[in-house]
């Protein structure tokens, strides 16, 4: 039996009131539901407030650089098929500076989990805009207000059928716990956006600004149906959506490898058979 | 693609070049002219560079199909037992442009290209313009039936009736053949190896236009010049540096390699994606560049030894990563493929103007590794070093290469694979007492490894002493991000005590000739070739030479460079680059200094001449 107590309990280095605490809870409960040991799960970060999320847990972790995460996780999986790998960042880091990334790896569709904290603005750095904050959101950095469109994450991970598509709000802890736990038994890539505030930075979008406009998604949706995912997922203002959006079956990435199907990479001796017959074809 | 470079290359894209072939066919029918007996190989030479090899150059534009006739020639020649080298020249273009295909062939050794031709192979008449000034007084030129340019060296082969379609090129190949006396069944072997032994009529076509092209020389022997026969007839490989990379990547163990196309390091992840499947490897086209570094970071960190390969560029983009391995301590090889520069500078082209980019890549402070391969074989070998130093040392190890040699065949000696170690990870692994601690302190620096999810041993972890914690951050001994600036100071001087592990195992730089001699010649990397041929062309004029040469460029050690270089009378630094690098680096490692530098940036390779030319006006 896999207790949470296991995930072990650390001070951090978040504000009290941040989004990160409740999020830090669901996923260590996710965890836990699923009997998932510490040591079978590996979480891989960039940086940022979020990024730091798996410093305050045990388990295997590797904190990459800004906006990274995804490629880093993309070779630890390929690497070893068994390890269940979670990417941990803000939005920032993982629509942001990692944008590229983020397309890619839902284009791949590889078995990793990527939760992203997203409070609509920079907290590390002290309150610059984000790629999520709303047209209008005034910063040091954006006097005037944002002018760009903010970035829907949901909308395009829909529009390019990533294989399983999420939002959840830190204020209802258990019902993130159980995407979370959905996204990490989905075999494919999952995404799921985590509405937090930001007590510091974010007078705006507060904990009572998301939780008079989350509502969870009705039990007779249907999240397979992408015509329906994608009208959902165009819905974010005075009503934001929360829960399973968008889940297909598409293979993941790895099935297309024979070879991850004997083990981690690392336990496997070279071919030297199959090595001198490709020297001889130089012959 | 950051920059195509035509349809290319190696056997694996022959077909491509088949199909090139025959879209040309109507517009390209040669014929060869009448060509003055010549002597190839004078008894007494003029100058210094008549020697004993024949140099022949294919010229054409891309498309045309010059690279597969190249191909096929030198793994022909190599087969019959010659030596060759091979130099690429072409352009950023898919299809036009002028573009070369260069074979230097001799019965004896040979390690360098060389600029004289005596054998010209012109598919366009821009061909002939731009190199006939190069051609040896005893020189031909094989030309076009409609070239407006006649006389002189000039040989006329009715080469349509020959080969008729899209056989006139394997005609021209027998037309070749016969002129330097290979073996008809053998080019015919080479051939039906390349275009696949399924189709039984294009092997019988085949076959058919190069017994014409044959038959036709043989009835002009007048023209006919025979290479010697070859004294010491061994079995032969016949590569290029980036094939010998992919080569001595997957047999040190590579299991993860992920790149993004660059000119001119693409070929090794062609190579490599062709072995994928019966090698056991994941090669993977990542988005960019920073996430082929990233996802070999990832790869290393989950137990693959992982490789990545690029150009300056690329490399550009991936430094921020190079940082990363070095704060992580995460094994990786990194192949930077130099061309010339700045930013897109040309991407077809060769230089060493990287030395000092690479050596500095990464912000903070963090040990390195760089290898800078002279040769063929060298590419293979310091590609298993850079693995074997890689997982020593637990950070970023470069290969350091260039244009020219990833595109030049060459013969190379067969490799003993079974007496080859491999990396193993596995075996590498050591769980020490108690908890985990990924950054413990050791006298080395160098940390006990464990991978995630993977115990001792590599069997399944199922306990959570056994977790592996890395950071970007400043970490503690258990890979938890730090500020404790006491911690800070013991793992700056951890991981730096890593630099000693490397300079244990550093390639001595290599010294030909006498160590009291009159002139040293210093270089590094792919020049290698061209300066050990221009000093054992010195003598004759009664000079004493010696060589110098670097395939590990860093760490430099002092003391094995001061005493050959003190004990010369007089010393040039060699290099591919307009500012001297390697002799600046020398100077700021060694304190001495290297006033007189040959340097060559128009982005063509190193020769002999070249060297030889430039000895003389200094």
């Amino acid at each position: 039996m896999v207790a949470i107590e296991d995930y072990g309990n650390y001070e951090t280095a978040w504000c009290p009131g941040c989004g990160n605490h409740s999020i830090l809870v669901a996923v260590k409960n996710a965890l836990v539901s699923l009997e998932l040991e510490p040591s079978q799960v590996l979480f891989v970060s960039g940086i940022g407030q979020a990024a730091k999320a798996p410093h305050y847990l045990k388990a295997n972790v590797f904190n990459g650089l800004h906006g990274r995460a995804l490629p880093v996780a993309t070779g630890a999986k390929l690497s070893n098929t068994s390890l269940n790998v979670i990417v941990e960042s803000g939005e920032g880091c993982s629509y942001g500076e990692g944008g590229n990334h983020f397309l890619a790896a839902i284009r791949r569709n590889i078995d990793i989990t990527m939760i992203v904290h997203d409070n609509q603005v920079y907290g590390l750095t002290k309150g610059q805009s984000s790629p999520t904050s709303m047209e209008g959101f005034v910063t040091k950095t954006q006097p005037t207000g944002v002018v760009s469109s903010p970035f829907n994450p949901i909308a395009v991970a829909v529009t390019i059928k990533a294989g399983f598509v999420a939002r959840g709000f830190s204020g209802r802890i258990d019902h993130l716990s159980g995407l979370i736990r959905k996204g990490i038994s989905h075999k494919g890539f999952s995404l799921i956006d985590v509405l937090q505030p930001c007590v510091s930075f974010n007078k705006v979008n507060t904990f009572g600004w998301y939780n008079q406009r989350c509502y969870e998604l009705p039990p007779d949706y249907n999240p397979f149906d992408w015509a329906e995912a994608i009208s959902v997922s165009q819905e974010f203002g005075e009503r934001i959506p929360i829960g399973v959006i968008y889940q297909n079956d598409r293979p993941s990435f790895e099935d297309h490898f024979a070879v991850l199907g004997k083990g981690p990479l690392a336990m496997q001796d070279v071919n030297l058979e199959a090595l001198e017959e490709i020297v001889r074809s130089y012959g | 693609m950051r920059s195509v470079a035509r349809g290319r290359k190696s056997k694996f894209l022959g077909i491509v070049d088949l199909v090139c072939l025959e879209a040309t066919v109507e517009v390209f029918s040669w014929t060869f002219l009448v060509c003055n007996a010549f002597q190839l190989f004078p008894s007494k030479g003029r100058g210094h560079m008549i020697d004993n090899s024949i140099n022949l150059v294919i010229g054409g534009e891309a498309g045309q199909g010059l690279v597969t006739l190249g191909q096929i020639l030198a793994k022909a020649l190599v087969r019959e037992g010659y030596s060759i080298v091979v130099t690429q020249s072409y352009q950023s273009r898919i299809r036009g442009g002028h573009n070369t295909y260069t074979i230097r062939v001799s019965h004896e050794e040979i390690r360098a290209p060389k600029e004289r031709i005596e054998v010209l192979v012109a598919l366009d008449e821009e061909t002939v313009l731009l190199h006939e000034k190069e051609l040896s007084p005893e020189g031909i030129i094989i030309v076009n039936e409609a070239s407006k340019i006649s006389g002189g060296s000039r040989l006329q082969v009715p080469l349509r009736k020959l080969g008729s379609g899209k056989f006139y090129n394997v005609a021209a190949l027998g037309v070749i053949g016969g002129l330097l006396g290979i073996g008809q069944e053998c080019i015919g072997r080479t051939l039906d190896d390349f275009f696949g032994q399924h189709d039984k009529t294009l092997i019988d076509n085949n076959r058919i236009a190069l017994a014409k092209g044959f038959g036709w020389m043989s009835a002009h022997p007048e023209a006919v010049r025979k290479l010697p026969p070859v004294r010491i007839s061994r079995p032969h490989l016949a590569m290029d540096g980036n094939e010998a990379i992919a080569l001595g990547a997957m047999s040190a163990g590579l299991k993860f390699f992920a790149f993004y196309p660059m000119t001119p390091a693409t070929s090794i992840a062609v190579n490599l994606a062709a072995c994928a499947e019966r090698m056991g490897l994941i090669v993977e086209q990542a988005e960019d560049e920073i996430a082929a570094i990233n996802m070999a970071i990832g790869a290393s960190f989950a137990g693959a030894p992982s490789m990545v390969a690029t150009s300056g560029g690329g490399f550009a983009l991936m430094t921020e990563a190079v940082s990363l391995a070095g704060m992580t301590e995460t094994p990786v090889v990194i192949v930077v493929s130099q061309r010339p520069g700045p930013s897109t500078g040309l991407p077809t082209r060769t230089e060493q103007g990287d030395l000092e980019f690479v050596l500095h890549a990464g912000h903070g402070e963090f040990p390195r590794a760089i290898f800078a391969p002279g040769t063929v074989e060298d590419c293979f070998h310091l590609t298993r070093k850079a693995f074997e130093i890689a997982e020593d040392s637990h950070g970023p190890v470069f290969l350091l290469t260039d244009q020219f040699l990833a595109d030049s065949y060459r013969s190379v000696d067969p490799f003993k694979l079974e007496e080859l170690s491999q990396v193993n990870t596995c075996t590498a692994s050591v769980m020490p007492e108690g908890i985990y601690k990924t950054y413990a302190i050791t006298d080395s620096g160098v940390s006990p490894r464990l991978f995630p999810g993977i115990s001792s041993g590599c069997v399944q972890a199922r306990r959570s002493e056994q977790l592996v914690v890395a950071d970007s951050d400043e970490h503690s001994e258990n890979g938890h991000l730090t500020e404790d600036l006491a911690v800070r100071k013991i793992m700056v001087e951890k991981r730096l005590r890593k630099l000693e592990v490397i300079r244990k195992q550093v390639v001595p730089p290599e010294l030909t000739g006498d160590d009291q001699a009159d002139l040293m010649l210093v270089c590094w990397g792919s020049t290698k070739g061209a300066v050990l041929e221009a000093a054992s062309r010195l003598p004759a004029q009664g000079a004493n030479v010696a060589t110098l040469h670097l395939s590990q460029v860093w760490p430099l050690v002092p003391e094995l460079l001061l005493k050959p270089l003190e004990a010369a009378r007089r010393v040039v630094c060699v290099e591919s680059n307009a500012t001297g690098q390697l002799a600046r680096l020398i100077h700021r490692e060694t304190g001495f200094s290297i006033e007189r530098r040959i340097l060559r940036y128009d982005g063509l390779p190193i020769t002999p001449e070249f060297i030889l030319r430039e000895l003389e006006v200094s």
